[in-house]
């Protein structure tokens, strides 16, 4: 018989292979059970910490399941009203351009309410960061329609399923950022493996290290799932994203920096 | 240092003692009767001066956004716009009053509602004095009567506004906008260099992060947020009430008039008094704190008040809960961008209260 070993002993500082970043509070996650959020969450604050921007960086994040954000990164923040992080993140960079601004916005606010404010902030080539969560759909308020939302697709709002007819067409609003002069690095990611997680994680530092050069807008794009306003198992619903949402918006790059 | 005397639009005014305070940003987006103001401050570009930020926004509701954003760094910052365009920036503001954050909005106000007229006029007491926005909130609220008043008060608003982290709107109008005076210019100050310690400007080693928010989901902790901002209130009620009085000592009856208007009773006083009426004025400067404490005090000594706005009536419900019932008050005013005479004034004044 083997000589049973407490974890206690197996805690050593020589043993560790992976921890918490410094940059992610103690506090409680808010999301639900296999969301996408908290991993892209930590991709941002392991890429905030590894390149050493805690005392550089200020978030913004509006309206949305990431309101509360602010309570997660230990870094300094401000919630924005909905739709409104691009422009609030302009007046930042602005005053304090030395600093590392960046956005943090759902699909409903980005490509919605907050459509305006987007497409001005990037056309005007902010130097800012903006991280796009796109599930489809507004998780906070409960499953409703957003303006990504596939065709046939139901929510709560379009409960037979979005007819294109009379509710309009899912917007590709990364693909029209990187349309724009002011854009500089447009690119759709994913969390739902460990092969996606790292590809994002290397997106988020490259937008990161651009936003030193002043060249222009970054945006970030990670199509996610939303195993709650989907109405299925996170399992399930990384399966669907795959099947449903990645012919829509096919992952990679949508604009690189020329060189 | 001596002041340098110009001849101003009282919009240019604005700009220009915008930059002369140190301003750090302007955010704005055309309108008239105040498209001047970023004319002005884009012409002078003080980009290359004083290092002032000028942005024209995409929208109002951008522009209010970019104020939030910048006084949340704990920068000077401002806007500007008329009437249609402060309605668009209520939710901007909403949300200032609630993150607590200094800043300074002016309003120069055209008629309404809708888009209305592009003339002068008083029709927006009641969105700058009560709120505007949703939520229990209030602005602290400047009226100048001067293009001498709008430069003075870009300083004065800076000051309030950081003293009770609280947004100042300065309430102007299209004709003090629009009109020409000559204006004395305070000399340039420094942008400061201090950061507020609540101000998110990146977090050091040697403090926690700063949240700049207006949530809070808990029912308690929201309320004792709301008493906190109504104590801050109050402490503005007692400090910072400023008003004018032109021949009040041996009044009989009162005008009550702001901005435009009070100019303009100022010379109904003089042709009454020419008539043997015993007229005065109270001009209220600050519209919130309202001079609600002096205007019950006079109303012990007078016949009667006359409130006389560039609008269908919204100080006068002011004027009335000030004098509480002690003597009669009524409303005067013309509505439409039309501004009114002095002989209207002293006419309504004697058809009110003396009869023929």
């Amino acid at each position: 018989m083997t000589q049973y070993t407490g974890i206690k002993e197996i805690i050593k500082p020589e043993n560790l292979v992976y921890k918490k970043t410094d940059i992610m509070t103690e506090n409680t996650l808010s999301y639900c059970p296999g969301c996408g959020h908290g991993t892209a969450h930590r991709l941002i604050a392991e890429v905030i910490s590894e390149e050493g921007l805690q005392s550089e960086a200020i978030g913004v994040s509006p309206v949305g399941c990431s309101v509360f954000m602010y309570n997660y990164l230990n870094i300094d923040w401000q919630e924005a009203a909905h739709g409104r992080a691009p422009a609030v993140a302009t007046a930042i960079k602005r005053l304090l351009p030395e600093k590392f601004v960046f956005t943090y916005q759902g699909d409903g606010d980005l490509a919605a309410i907050g459509t305006a404010e987007t497409i001005h902030a990037c056309n005007r080539g902010e130097n800012i960061m903006i991280i796009f969560i796109n599930n489809g759909i507004y998780g906070m308020t409960g499953g409703q329609m957003a303006p990504t939302t596939l065709p046939g697709m139901k929510s709560s709002t379009s409960p037979y399923g979005r007819d294109v007819k009379t509710m309009g067409n899912p917007l590709k609003m990364a693909d029209l950022v990187a349309t724009l002069q002011g854009s500089y690095y447009v690119t759709r990611q994913s969390v739902h493996t460990a092969a996606n997680v790292k590809k994002t994680k290397k997106a988020i530092r490259k937008a990161v290290l651009y936003q030193k050069l002043n060249k222009g807008t970054c945006m970030v794009e990670i199509v996610s799932n939303c195993p709650s306003g989907w109405k299925m198992t996170p399992v399930q619903s990384n399966k669907w994203m795959e099947e449903n949402m990645f012919p829509y918006y096919p992952l990679g790059d949508l604009k690189t920096p020329k060189e | 240092m001596e002041k340098e005397l110009r001849l101003m639009k009282g919009n240019e005014a604005v700009a220009e003692a915008a930059i002369r305070a140190g301003v750090d940003g302007y955010f704005g987006y055309p309108i008239t009767p105040q498209t001047e103001i970023i004319e002005y401050l884009m012409e002078a570009n003080p980009a290359e001066t004083t290092g002032m930020v000028v942005l024209q926004a995409e929208s109002e509701v951008a522009a209010i956004n970019m104020v939030y954003g910048g006084a949340a760094c704990g920068k000077k910052v401002m806007t500007t716009s008329s009437s249609p365009g402060i309605s668009l920036k209520q939710e901007g503001i909403s949300y200032i009053a609630g993150a607590e954050l200094p800043c300074l909005i002016v309003n120069v106000v055209r008629g309404g509602p809708g888009l209305g007229t592009i003339q002068p006029a008083q029709s927006d007491y009641f969105q700058s004095t009560k709120g505007g926005g949703h939520g229990d909130y209030h602005l602290i609220v400047l009226a100048p009567a001067s293009v001498q008043e709008m430069a003075d008060f870009v300083d004065l608003s800076f000051e309030l506004a950081f003293k009770y982290r609280n947004p100042v709107l300065m309430l102007s109008d299209g004709a003090i906008g629009q009109m020409m005076e000559k204006v004395y210019l305070s000399p340039f100050k420094e942008r400061s260099k201090t950061v507020p310690e609540w101000a998110t400007s990146g977090k050091p080693s040697t403090r926690e992060r700063n949240i700049i928010t207006s949530l809070d989901l808990d029912p308690n902790r929201q309320e004792v947020f709301n008493r906190k901002l109504l104590a801050k209130y109050d402490e503005i009620r007692k400090k910072e009430v400023r008003y004018e009085e032109f021949l009040c000592e041996d009044a009989e009856y009162l005008l009550v008039a702001y901005g435009t208007s009070a100019r303009v009773c100022q010379k109904s006083v003089q042709l009454a008094r020419e008539q043997g009426i015993k007229a005065g004025l109270l001009r209220p400067i600050t519209l919130f704190p309202f001079p609600t404490k002096r205007i019950n005090e006079l109303a012990g000594k007078v016949k009667g008040m006359l409130s006389v706005e560039m609008s269908a009536g919204q100080m006068v419900e002011d004027v009335l809960l000030s004098v509480n019932g002690k003597v009669p008050v009524y409303h005067f005013g013309r509505m439409g961008g039309i501004v009114t005479t002095p002989e209207e004034v002293v006419e309504n004044l004697k058809s009110k209260f003396i009869g023929g």
